[in-house]
């Protein structure tokens, strides 16, 4: 058995591209769930319109990539808008409601036969993502290590990467100023801050949006590192995933997202890779499993592991564990 | 720029003789519901708010005096929550006017109603359990630069205004014996310590007139004579105080006038010591027939006006909750 083959694939798959695109949809939902209390259950939503804003707009539009990112960028705005018009009165679970259904309604509508020609239907989208590898500054791929990067990956992961670092600063730059302080006081009580004359709703509005521009930084990444937009992987199960990670990291702390995402990328392929070359070696017998079951009981190991992790660390990695047990309102 | 400076002084339209304000000009006045006060600072008129059928409150007149402590007292399920509620934009009536320190507050945002000077506290403490003490002080001051997306990317511009806001808030967690506390969670507080809190942090606002709903609800006996004190205080610091409270001993000790409120009406108001003698307000409390004993079909009409009542705020509660434009 193989070990070195499994810590390098798992060492590599840290810092790619899946764990950077869950890093930015965990800290805009962060932004939303950890510091101002908002149950968004369709940030994927907002990964999607933006993924769908650059596509549509370079193939269908024709549009320059710079105009089709803002597009992209606009349309997630607008979304947050929209949302937030009848929700955020009203208390927090018809948002997590409103938001579960419209992340689907996006994805539904995007993948509709009626318009194949626009969004590709349930094909999807490709060849919109030749913008932003022309503007490659690095010529030859590079190898770290045990590491290959292509040319395109190398400048898709340093972008990726950087979008990362500069949310995470915008955050911390944000959550220590009194506009931060604001947004916690909303996820404590709203009415407190409310009858201290602070206008709640256009807190929450400011809160949405910009978790939701994170987020569609986010769907920029994960359509420009498959060069393709399947409306298929803009599922709730995205959102999920991005909650998880934030969780797994820690609620309201600047890194928590990043950490999560990186930690539950790196425990899904080291599973996959710890069973695969178990199999191979012999080392799991064929009666337990054969290599076609791997990504199932993948699925249920680190399903095991989070379930762990949970009970003997809820506050996640670096969490407060006595922040956690001050209970919040009730 | 302490309250008490603009709010002692300054209390309303010309008062030259002195006698016009604060709590001494409430002698002399006649003991009846919706009685004119020489210098009121919170009017409200016809305010009437109903849940399905049931009509909750339905204040006719009410006047505040400015610079006193006016307590209002009532019976469970009187409308006096309902009526803080209302007042301060947390709730809207049906009909009615009212107007703070002669701006007519009908249809504005609890938000902007606290930024007029008006400020309440409430029935169950509500401290921002994840926030530190100062950090729930902080978020009391009002025009704060760095509350603004932008403002607040550039600490350069906030830092300053920041500092000035600290001192205050240190001052007032003195005076509230809070200080030692500043750095602890206030989930941490014990119950009258985040009453305590409460107070403090609504003052940061600099409020004129300053609503406490319950404060002595569930505050040990040791804290109470210093929650009464700090309440005395305010008024000696030039501000108007209406309270919410059940505890007659506090009402008696504190209060310049008393507002009973019954089934959402004003049955009576008058000093302390006028109102608790008056039979209105025994009825009130104690049940017009609290001599006689209850026949059967008295007590199944009495339960089922109950239940009435709690349907309809239980359809209240799962609707819409506080507006804020």
């Amino acid at each position: 058995m193989d070990f070195g083959v499994i810590f390098s694939n798992t060492a590599g798959a840290l810092l790619n591209a899946e764990a950077l695109v869950l890093a930015l949809a965990a800290i805009g939902l962060n932004l939303h769930f950890g510091y101002t209390g908002l149950l968004n259950f369709g940030q994927v939503g907002f990964l999607a319109i933006a993924a769908y804003g650059l596509g549509v707009g370079v193939t269908y539009l024709e549009l320059p990539f710079g105009v089709s990112v803002l597009l992209g960028l606009g349309l997630a705005v607008v979304l947050a808008v929209l949302l937030g018009i009848p929700t955020l009165r009203l208390r927090a679970d018809y948002l997590a409601i409103v938001t579960i259904a419209s992340s689907e309604v996006i994805r539904l509508v995007a993948r509709s036969a009626a318009l194949r020609d626009v969004t590709g239907g349930s094909s999807g989208l490709t060849g919109f993502a030749r913008g932003f590898y022309s503007l490659n500054p690095f010529d030859s791929g590079m190898d770290i290590g045990p590491f290959e990067y292509s040319a395109n990956r190398l400048w898709l992961l340093t972008v990726g990467w950087t979008l990362v670092v500069l949310s995470s600063l915008l955050v911390w730059a944000l959550m220590r100023s009194p506009w931060g302080r604001v947004l916690k006081g909303i996820r404590e009580d709203e009415d407190a801050v409310r009858s201290l004359g602070k206008n709640v709703v256009s807190y929450k509005m400011q809160s949405l949006v910009l978790g939701g521009l994170i987020g569609a930084l986010g769907g920029f990444m994960f359509a420009l590192a498959n060069s393709s937009i399947q409306p298929d992987n803009y599922s709730t199960l995205l959102t999920f995933f991005a909650y998880t990670c934030l969780i797994l990291g820690g609620t309201a702390r600047i890194l928590g997202p990043v950490l999560g995402s990186i930690l539950f990328i790196g425990l899904l392929v080291f599973f996959e890779n710890f069973l695969v070359q178990g199999i191979r070696a012999d080392v799991i017998p064929t009666w337990i499993m054969n290599e076609n079951q791997v990504g199932v009981i993948r699925g249920i190991l680190v399903g095991a592991g989070l379930m762990l992790l949970m009970i003997f660390r809820p506050q996640g990695l670096i969490g407060d564990k006595k922040e956690l047990q001050l209970d919040a309102r009730r | 720029m302490p309250a008490a400076d603009t709010t002692a002084a300054g209390s309303g339209g010309g008062s030259t003789t002195g006698t016009r304000t604060g709590p001494a000009a409430l002698a002399g006045l006649e003991p009846r519901p919706g009685v004119a006060k020489p210098d009121p600072i919170l009017v409200a008129d016809d305010v009437v708010r109903r849940f399905g059928g049931l009509t909750a409150v339905h204040v006719d007149h009410l006047e505040v005096q400015r610079g006193a402590i006016t307590a209002l007292i009532g019976p469970n399920g009187a409308g006096k929550t309902t009526f803080f509620n209302l007042l301060t934009g947390f709730d809207r009536p049906n009909s009615g006017t009212w107007s703070f320190g002669g701006r007519n507050l009908a249809g504005v945002p609890a938000h902007r109603v606290a930024r007029l000077g008006m400020v309440r506290t409430f029935q169950l403490t509500k401290a921002l359990s994840r926030l530190s003490v100062l950090e729930n002080m902080r978020l009391g001051a009002t025009g704060q630069k760095g509350e603004n997306f932008f403002r607040a990317l550039v600490p350069g511009i906030w830092r300053g205004q920041q500092n000035s806001i600290d001192e205050r808030a240190m001052d007032l967690l003195q005076r509230f014996k809070l200080d030692a506390k500043k750095d602890d969670y206030a989930g941490s507080l014990s119950g009258g310590q985040r009453k305590l809190l409460e107070m403090a942090r609504a003052l940061m606002v600099e409020p004129e007139l300053v609503m406490l709903d319950e404060p002595m609800a569930g505050v040990n006996p040791a804290l109470t004579q210093s929650l009464l004190g700090h309440v005395k205080d305010l008024r000696e610091r030039g501000m108007t105080v209406l309270f919410v409270e059940h505890d007659m001993d506090m009402v008696r000790d504190i209060s310049d006038w008393v507002v009973v409120m019954a089934q959402g009406r004003i049955v009576a108001e008058g000093p302390p010591d006028t109102v608790m003698s008056d039979t209105a307000v025994i009825d009130a409390y104690l049940g017009a027939h609290h001599d006689s004993d209850l026949t059967p079909e008295e007590e199944r009409e009495v339960l089922e006006k109950a239940a009435a009542i709690h349907e309809a705020e239980a359809r209240e509660a799962r609707g819409e909750k506080g507006d804020d434009a």
